[in-house]
Formats: structure tokens, C-alpha cells, sequence
């Protein structure tokens, strides 16, 4: 029988990896041709919608896919969940922003943080097969709330967990587990942070008296993400570049990381006026990783 | 015999489009000018003395044939006035809103020396609002011509080269990086200056000459310009404008609430933000707003401002009301729907709040010097005239830069200083086979030169195409 002609933006897969986290897979030949590790693209998933950056976290050259992981915590974000297989999004434009710069540095530790996780795989994996040793760090909240546990597993040399409940892996944060590798001696050639903009503050400020070149991954609000807009203007040595077109990623140990999370809940207030009502009244996530 | 100028006083004086009242204007996004009637278009047209060397043409940067589409009209011949501009003016209802006719062709109008231009614009609007209330009549282009030709940027400048090469029978796509096409005249222009649907009929009318639209495609991203030619297009054009928003670089701008009058805008008219919550993407306006500039960007913003429910709206400016850029027209309806204006007085700081929101700025009074050798005034800071502002939305329109991606990702292809990719007079690039034209060749521009410098780059790739010693296989 033959398989009905999929088109372009078409939903192939949905998958939910916990209470609060989705896998989304689309058919995007042109994309996934071109998609590499760090990048990211815009959907408008219907003709009211918002514009919204979500980081490519994995794709598939043979199926002509890419797929992307994240969380229903704003009106655009449940507007994606809501699609079905079968269902197509309206707009889908990338790949952006800058790929990744992977070569071999040696030993690369990779920590992230929640849904930064799925930002941070595909550079842990092009990390490995550019010939690092990976060592990875991963935190959630709670067991549960963890992601892409075996595939960080297969790609990485050794992989740490941490908790704030202590129900996985060490109970504490992803900085706490960086500290103590440090403490042991471990040598990082390079780190990536790739989480919320306070976890990859803190982690910046442990590497930066080690000298450890640490690359963060920034998530600020975009509309374009073409470079247009500038609602992306992050500062980095103290100047303002833009993070969609210059980044996403940028020298964490140059990143004015309290700007970040102040321009980030720019629009908190107006974000709970759209969302639905079973979720009104809880804090504001909006665009956090 | 040599012909005068009939004496009677409505001769000098051009009939006025109704408006709509600055106090109701204030409160919608509706078109503010409302155009001619037929009588008053067919009143109009009768100023017109058809010159035997129109000068209103000279004024024109694609050349329409002026007096010619002004005696049809006056003949009650409305399709044929249509036709004769669109043989030169791909976007008539667009150019008839916002060109700057008082510095163009109108300008030229003999009947300045004694009066008031003839109204050309507004001719230009009723004709193709006409035609558009009417259904554009559409005859598909005759794709005769083998030859592909890839249309980088869906603004001005690319659907003027589209349309051009469309109609010379060359297959066209247009690659357009937002989800739709327009570029400036959606993203930029406000609905009540340019209502979208006017935008998108001329689309419409551009896909249906057989023009393939391309939408989410950035080039330099999703297909590299070396990487068009192995598509299959034999040449390229590149109007990607210029999109890129310029900040002041002063203390304290990436405040909350402090905005580049591009993302004030683009959430406005791209994003529809003023049916928020209808359409999903949010903007916050104060009640005090400041703009910074002087251009017509710095009034769009501040009249959208004032349209979004601020109480005051400042527009503050270094120089005088007499360098401002922006159109005449426009600082009027701006001044009627109370728009403040400062003049001399430059920002030098933002302050905020402990949430990271701005709550004032400090300005310093200018004063002008003597004009330079172009004719512009600089300006100077007064010493100790520094003042404190209280301000709870800015937003900066002091200019826009080259959109810099294609110049990133494309080898070999020269660029001068502000970023414009470098090209000769006939709008070829240090690459073959690739055109330029608009802001992205000239620098920040108008819709209507950007329409003119791509006319050229049109007729250069014609040329190029069809030049059997160039290197493309057909």
C-alpha cells in the first residue's frame, strides 16, 4: 500500500516524555538537510499565532525530519501541543542562528539543566563524534522531570545526575556535581551550559577562576529571529549583540546573565492573559529552558 | 500657440481626500486618508495641463508616464490609467499611499510656480483602488524563457524585479524570509498608512502572473546563494533590505519597555499586536512613551503609540522640525493626533527601575551648527543642559542597517562600508550572475527608489540572460 504523501510542516510523530514534556517530530526536508548542532527555528503554528524559537534538538537526513522537545508553559507552547500527527504547522522557517562550534578540545563537560537537556544533546553528540571525551551533567527537579537520559547515556563518557529532591542522582544542582568533579581533579578542556540563565550563571561563575572556556546557550525572547527585531539584545563584554543572528551561543564568562533574566519576564503579565485557564494563576515560565 | 495657465483660482488649488478626524483616528488602525471619489479624481485630473515636456516624470524613480494616465482618467478611461502605470509601477496602490510625491514628481509640477501641485498620488490611489475594487485583472505571464531567476526578498525591490522578469517570461521564485511577503510594507508601514490587504492583493496579483512564493525560506540559511546557482536559477537578485535596527549604544537601552522601533513595529503590523489578545503576540505600551528620531519610522511609531492607549507621546529629536526626514504630510497628521514633538534635544541615559524596567532618561539640549558642505546641520550638545524625563515606554527609530546574513554566508561577495553589498551601476554584485538592488544596495531608502534601482537590476539580469557570450547554459 502506498504511503500517503507527506507535506511540508506535517506533524510525523508526538511523543510525551513526562507530565510536562513533548517531543515533536515534522517533516522539514529543506531543514533537516541543513540543520546542525546549536541551531534553531521559528514556528507560527496558525495564522494568530506567535512567532517562537525552538532549538532544533534532533533531525533525521533519510526521513527528512527535524523534532524538537518542550514544555506547554505559555499559550504558543501548548498551541504546539495541542497538534496531532496528521496536523500541520502553519510557519516554519530555519535553520537559524549560528551553529555550534564542535572541534576536538580534549574533554568537553556538557551540563544542563531541565529542558536545556534537549538543547544540549545534539552538541554532546557532535562533541563525541568530533572526538571529545564527554562528560555529562544533568539536572532536573525530580526523577521524573529527567529527559534523554539513555541517549546522553550512549554518548557520553560518564554521565552525573542531579536533583533538587534527591530522588536522582546526587541531591542538589548541576553545579554542585561540576564543583565536586573539579575537586577531584577531573580537567575540562571546554564547558557548555545549557539550561535557565541562572544555572548557567552559576555554572560560568565555577569555571571562570579555572580559566574553563564555558559556552552558554542563550534563550531570550525572539519575534523575528532574523535579526530585525533586537528584542533578542543580549550583553556580552559589554556590548549588545544580538542573540538569534550572533548567537544563540556566547562566552558565558562574558554574559550579563542578570539582563538576560530581566528581559525574559518582560511579558509575564500579558503571557497569562492568553494562556488557558487551568493554568492561570501559576508562576510565570514562560521562556525559561 | 504656447499654452498658459487657465487663471481661475481651482486650477492652482488640488482637491483634498477627505480624512478621517484626528480624534477618532486616534482610537483605530484605519486608514487615515480616505482617497478621492470619482468626481473629485475627475476634478483633479482636469488641472493637469499634459505638458509637452512633463517634468513630473523626471521626478519619478520608475518613470511612470504621468500626464498620460492623468488624461485617461480624466476620460473616464480608469483601466486604461491603471494600465499605463503598471507598465512601469508594479505596486500602484502602495506607491499612491506612501510615496513621497512632494519630493518626487509633484515636485516637478509645472503648476508649483503659481499653486499647488497636481495631486498625482492620490490619482495614482483612486486608479488602483479601482482596479483592486474591481478585481485586478490577471493574464498569467507567458514562462516562454527556460531560464529561472531566484528573487531573494519579497519587499519593494523583489516583487518590482519579480514582476519585471515575470512579464519578460523568465520563471520566477521569490524567497521571502518572514512568513509573508511584503518585507517593509508589512512589517514596517502601520495599517492606517497602508492597510495589509492592499499589500497582499498586489502579492496576489504578483503569484498569479505565475511568480512562485517561497515564504520561511532565509536565504543564507536554508539555501546559501552559491547553492541557488546549483538549483538550477541562473541568477539571483538580492533585495533583502535594510532591516537591521540601530540602537544609541547610551546606558541603561536594554532596559525593559525600551524597544528599536523595528520590533515596536513588527509586533504592531506584522504580529498584529494591537488585536492582542486576539492575535497571540503581546506588546506593552506606557503611558508615557518617547520615540527617538525624526524619520517617518519615529512617526509611525509614535502615532501606533498613541493609537495603543498612551497618554503622552513624545517624539524627541537632536535637530529641528525643519531637518526632520519624515514626510510633511506625515508630521502634520502626526501634530494633529497631539503627538508632542521635542526638538534639540538628544538621550544620553536610560534609568530603571529595580525590576529592570526603564522609569526616566536623561536628555541634554542640542543646538544646531552651520550646514556642511551636504548641506546637513550638525548638531552640539549645550553644556549643563542636562534634564531628567520621565518615561515608561521608548522606543528608538534612528535608522536601520543592511540585513547582514547573505553578506555572512555568501564567499566573494564585496560589501562596502554600513554593510550594502557592493555593486556597479547596473546593480551587479563582485559575483556573476548576482544582482542587487533597494536599501540592501543604497542604504536605508524609500519604498519607491528601492522600486527604481530594482527596474534596473531587472533590466541588467534581462541583459545578462540573454547575452550569449555569459557563462549560463540554457
Amino acid at each position: 500500500m502506498l504511503k500517503p504523501k507527506l507535506e511540508i510542516n506535517q506533524v510525523t510523530e508526538k511523543e510525551q516524555l513526562n507530565s510536562v514534556t513533548k517531543k515533536i517530530t515534522i517533516y522539514a526536508p529543506d531543514i533537516a538537510a541543513k540543520a546542525k548542532a546549536g541551531q534553531f527555528v521559528i514556528f507560527k503554528v496558525n495564522e494568530d499565532s506567535e512567532r517562537i524559537p525552538l532549538t532544533i534538538s534532533s533531525w533525521d537526513q533519510e526521513k527528512q525530519t527535524i523534532s524538537h522537545i518542550f514544555q506547554e508553559i505559555g499559550f504558543s507552547t501548548m498551541e504546539l501541543g495541542r497538534l496531532e500527527v496528521g496536523q500541520k504547522i502553519q510557519n516554519v522557517a530555519g535553520p537559524l542562528g549560528n551553529a555550534s562550534e564542535i572541534k576536538n578540545f580534549g574533554t568537553a563537560v556538557v551540563v544542563c539543566g531541565g529542558l536545556g537537556t534537549a538543547v544540549a544533546y545534539p552538541v554532546a553528540k557532535e562533541l563525541k563524534e568530533a572526538g571529545n571525551k564527554v562528560i555529562t551533567i544533568m539536572g532536573a527537579r525530580t526523577k521524573e522531570l529527567f529527559i534523554l537520559e539513555k541517549e546522553m547515556a550512549a554518548i557520553s563518557d560518564e554521565v552525573y545526575f542531579a536533583s533538587d529532591d534527591g530522588t536522582k542522582g546526587q541531591k542538589g544542582f548541576v553545579s554542585d556535581v561540576l564543583k565536586s568533579l573539579i575537586a577531584k581533579n577531573y580537567t575540562f578542556n571546554i564547558a557548555f551550559a545549557i539550561g535557565p540563565p541562572i544555572m548557567m550563571s552559576v555554572i560560568a561563575d565555577i569555571t571562570r577562576p579555572y580559566s574553563i572556556k564555558t559556552i552558554a546557550s542563550l534563550n531570550p525572547i525572539m519575534v523575528d529571529g532574523m535579526g530585525m527585531c533586537g528584542a533578542c539584545r543580549v550583553t556580552i563584554a559589554g556590548k549588545t549583540q544580538f542573540a538569534c543572528v550572533d548567537g544563540p551561543e556566547f562566552d558565558a564568562h562574558q554574559v550579563n546573565f542578570k539582563e538576560l533574566i530581566q528581559r525574559l519576564k518582560s511579558y509575564c503579565n500579558e503571557e497569562k492573559q492568553v494562556i488557558t485557564p487551568q493554568v492561570n494563576g501559576e508562576n510565570c515560565q514562560c521562556h525559561g529552558h | 500657440m504656447s499654452r498658459s495657465l487657465t487663471p481661475l483660482p481651482n486650477r492652482l488649488k488640488a482637491v483634498k481626500a477627505a480624512k478621517q478626524a484626528p480624534n477618532i483616528r486616534i482610537k483605530n488602525f484605519d486608514e487615515v486618508v480616505l482617497g478621492y471619489t470619482e468626481e473629485q479624481a475627475l476634478t483633479e485630473a482636469t488641472r493637469c495641463l499634459n505638458c509637452k515636456d512633463p517634468q513630473c516624470i523626471q521626478g519619478c524613480p520608475v518613470g511612470v508616464e504621468i500626464p498620460t494616465f492623468i488624461a485617461l482618467i480624466k476620460q473616464k478611461n480608469y483601466t486604461g490609467a491603471i494600465e499605463k502605470i503598471r507598465d512601469r509601477n508594479s505596486l500602484p496602490a502602495i506607491c499612491g499611499r506612501v510615496c513621497p510625491q512632494e519630493a518626487q514628481c509633484q515636485k516637478n509640477c509645472i503648476l508649483t510656480k503659481q499653486g499647488e501641485p497636481i495631486s498625482i498620488g492620490l490619482l495614482e490611489r483612486f486608479a488602483a483602488d479601482l482596479e483592486q475594487t474591481n478585481g485586478i485583472q490577471v493574464t498569467p505571464c507567458n514562462t516562454s524563457r527556460d531560464k529561472k531567476v531566484a528573487v531573494v526578498g519579497a519587499g519593494p525591490a523583489g516583487l518590482t524585479v519579480a514582476v519585471d522578469l515575470a512579464k519578460l517570461g523568465y520563471q520566477i521564485t521569490l524567497f521571502e524570509a518572514l512568513h509573508c511577503g511584503g518585507g517593509v510594507l508589512v512589517y514596517g508601514i502601520p495599517e492606517f498608512r497602508l492597510p495589509k490587504r492592499i499589500v497582499q492583493s498586489e502579492i496576489n496579483y504578483i503569484t498569479q502572473l505565475g511568480v512562485e512564493f517561497c515564504s520561511d525560506a532565509l536565504i543564507g540559511r536554508i539555501f546559501t546563494i552559491e547553492e541557488l546557482f546549483t538549483k538550477g536559477y541562473q541568477a539571483v537578485f538580492i533585495g533583502t533590505g535594510a532591516g537591521l535596527p540601530k540602537f544609541l549604544s547610551v546606558p541603561g537601552e536594554n532596559l525593559n519597555g525600551i524597544y528599536s522601533a523595528n520590533e515596536f513595529l513588527i509586533r504592531v503590523n506584522l504580529m498584529k499586536s494591537y488585536t492582542f489578545p486576539k492575535n497571540k503576540t503581546p506588546l506593552k505600551v506606557g503611558k508615557k512613551v518617547v520615540v527617538i528620531g525624526g524619520g517617518n519610522v519615529a512617526l509611525d511609531s509614535a502615532r501606533c503609540a498613541q493609537r495603543l492607549g498612551a497618554k503622552e507621546v513624545s517624539i524627541i529629536y537632536r535637530r529641528t522640525r525643519n531637518e526632520m526626514p519624515a514626510r510633511q504630510e506625515e508630521i502634520e497628521h502626526a501634530d494633529e493626533e497631539g503627538i508632542n514633538f521635542r526638538y534639540l534635544t538628544a538621550p544620553l541615559k536610560f534609568i530603571g527601575d529595580s525590576e529592570g524596567n526603564v522609569k526616566a532618561m536623561e536628555t541634554i539640549a542640542m543646538r544646531l551648527s552651520n550646514e556642511d558642505d551636504t548641506g546637513r546641520r550638525h548638531v552640539a550638545p549645550i553644556e549643563n543642559s542636562q534634564a531628567i524625563l520621565e518615561v515608561d515606554t521608548v522606543i528608538v527609530a534612528i535608522g536601520r542597517t543592511p540585513n547582514p546574513i547573505i553578506q555572512y554566508t555568501t564567499a566573494g561577495l564585496k560589501t562596502e562600508q554600513g554593510g550594502i553589498i557592493a555593486s556597479d551601476a547596473s546593480f551587479k554584485t563582485s559575483l556573476e550572475g548576482v544582482y542587487v538592488g533597494g536599501d540592501i544596495a543604497t542604504g536605508e531608502a524609500t519604498v519607491i527608489s528601492a522600486m527604481g534601482t530594482a527596474k534596473t537590476a531587472a533590466n541588467a539580469i534581462h541583459q545578462y540572460l540573454t547575452n550569449p557570450q555569459n557563462k549560463t547554459q540554457t
